[in-house]
């Protein structure tokens, strides 16, 4: 098993260290979980806190007075509605609506807006918003490789970070960032995440990158914080219901089949795909991603095909025990007639069709 | 470096076989219990049920994963450890224990002789995993 042709973040030393498992994951050596195991970190990011390396996510800048212009015309969220200090969740799309990724837009100021891209997606991405750069007053930076992010998620995180920076977390709302130093180290830190609870993304340079993760692990250590795989990152996602690229989105699946209506801004003028998100919409959706929980033993993976009646009218496109909830759930593309509380359905789990049924989402929701 | 009892015969899928006359108990190794990583659930046959070698007779599921079982040897299931529906983990905590799958009368005992021994296993591993 040979690593050495994959990409490895600043971290990958790291991981070693602490016993990583270490998988390719879309050409990046990354681990998929550590000694404790994806229950054990699953649980420790439910109850305490989990410390997630995400360096492998993709890092665009756009600066210049045109930004706020380019991002929204490539974007489905409405970027003028962010002020100074403020992210939203978003989707670029193609001219059929599909997604072409999802990703976090930072608006720093008027004319400085930092995009946050899959890891997978990045280099598809940077082409993507490159070949829509016109005569535009802006620069388009990627800046993948120059930085680290680690996110520290769960309800003990506020109160670990607040050990290692003088920034007044407690002023930072959801969806909200500033910089600051974390343990000395100039940092973007912004109230984000992808598991379902509180918590915080940090950007740094990736120089620092060793150093910010040692301290937070220190600093998370008499509260039980643990080291946490990509296994545990994505059924913490799944539990809270949100998307995977590849999985729940792709060219070929737009917002409102994703359940992302809420970041699709129609009524914010045209953006790349919004004719064809238009006219979708008018003529109503057909099919979309709905949630299910196995109601027999057995587990669903991505991919099963979902029966209704003897004829398949869907397929899984994330299943997995979900640690916190402890039953078997997962995320299925179903005709929209067929995707409502209740609907009783079968997943075909390797030649048996066993029961299931349609439960509203997120499956897992933090109490605040 | 896994743990491999000496006194149990293994196949190239990571199954362990520990053998009492006719009878032959079945389980994973360490080695495939490490890899699948915190196993949830097990999928098994009923006593009474046939298989040839080299057969899927259940499967053992991850949060991450499912894995087939083979039956190193041919033979009828005549007890299934049904202990393991209500405690998978122990796949991880006891595979060479509590955590045997199923119990066959083997079709032809010798069959046993042409798995690998612990030694033989361990040197397996080293070079392929």
């Amino acid at each position: 098993m040979s690593a050495d042709n994959l990409k490895k973040t600043p971290l990958n030393a790291a991981h070693r260290a602490l016993g990583g498992k270490m998988v390719d994951f879309g050409g990046w050596d990354m681990p998929v979980q550590y000694t404790a195991g994806v229950i054990g970190e699953h649980m420790a990011t439910r109850t305490k806190a989990g410390l997630f390396d995400v360096s492998h996510m993709g890092e665009i800048w756009v600066e210049g007075e045109d930004a706020i212009p380019f991002v929204n015309r490539l974007t489905t969220n409405d970027v003028t509605n962010l002020v100074d200090g403020q992210a939203h969740y978003s989707a670029l799309t193609n001219q059929r609506g599909g997604v072409v990724d999802d990703l976090l837009v930072y608006r720093f100021n008027q004319d400085k807006l930092l995009l946050v891209v899959n890891a997978g997606t990045t280099d598809k991405d940077w082409e993507w918003i490159t070949s829509h750069k016109k005569s535009e007053n802006f620069t388009l930076t990627n800046a993948s490789s120059d930085y680290c992010q680690i996110a520290i998620q769960g309800p003990e995180a506020v109160g670990i970070l607040k050990t290692l920076t003088n920034t007044n977390l407690d002023e930072i709302e959801y969806y909200h960032f500033t910089t600051g130093r974390v343990d000395g180290v100039e940092s973007i830190i912004s109230r984000t995440g992808y598991t379902g609870e509180d918590g915080f993304e940090i950007y740094a340079d990736a120089e620092s990158a060793e150093q910010l993760w040692n301290k937070l692990l220190d600093a998370g250590k008499a509260v039980g914080i643990l080291p946490c795989g990509l296994a545990a990152r994505n059924t913490l996602r799944l539990e809270s219901a949100m998307s995977l690229y590849g999985h729940e989105l792709s060219d070929d699946i737009t917002p409102f089949e994703a359940n992302l209506g809420w970041i699709t801004k129609l009524k914010k003028g045209d953006f790349v795909g919004s004719d064809a998100l238009l006219e979708k919409k008018e003529k109503g959706l057909v099919r979309r991603i709905a949630g299910f929980e196995m109601t027999e033993p057995g587990i669903a993976r991505d991919g099963y095909d979902v029966y209704i009646a003897d004829k398949r009218v869907g397929y899984v496109t994330s299943g997995s025990p979900a640690p916190f909830l402890k039953k078997n759930i997962g995320l299925a593309f179903l005709p929209v007639e067929f995707a409502n509380e209740g609907q009783e359905i079968k997943i075909d789990v390797r030649g048996k069709h066993l029961s299931a049924k349609v439960v509203p989402t997120p499956f897992y929701k933090r109490q605040k | 470096m896994s743990n491999i009892p000496e006194n149990l015969r293994y196949s190239k899928d990571h199954e362990w076989v520990n053998v009492d006359g006719e009878i032959a108990s079945i389980g994973i190794t360490d080695y495939a219990q490490h890899s699948l990583g915190d196993v949830v659930y097990v999928d098994m046959p009923r006593v009474g049920d046939k298989f040839g070698t080299h057969e899927a007779f259940g499967s053992v599921e991850s949060v991450k994963a499912v894995s087939e079982i083979f039956t190193p040897v041919a033979g009828e299931v005549v007890e299934v450890n049904d202990g393991l529906n209500d405690t998978p983990e122990k796949v991880n905590s006891d595979p060479y224990g509590d955590a045997w799958f199923v119990k066959i009368r083997m079709a032809n005992a010798l069959e046993v002789d042409a798995m690998l021994s612990g030694e033989e296993y361990e040197e397996y591993l080293s070079a392929n995993a």
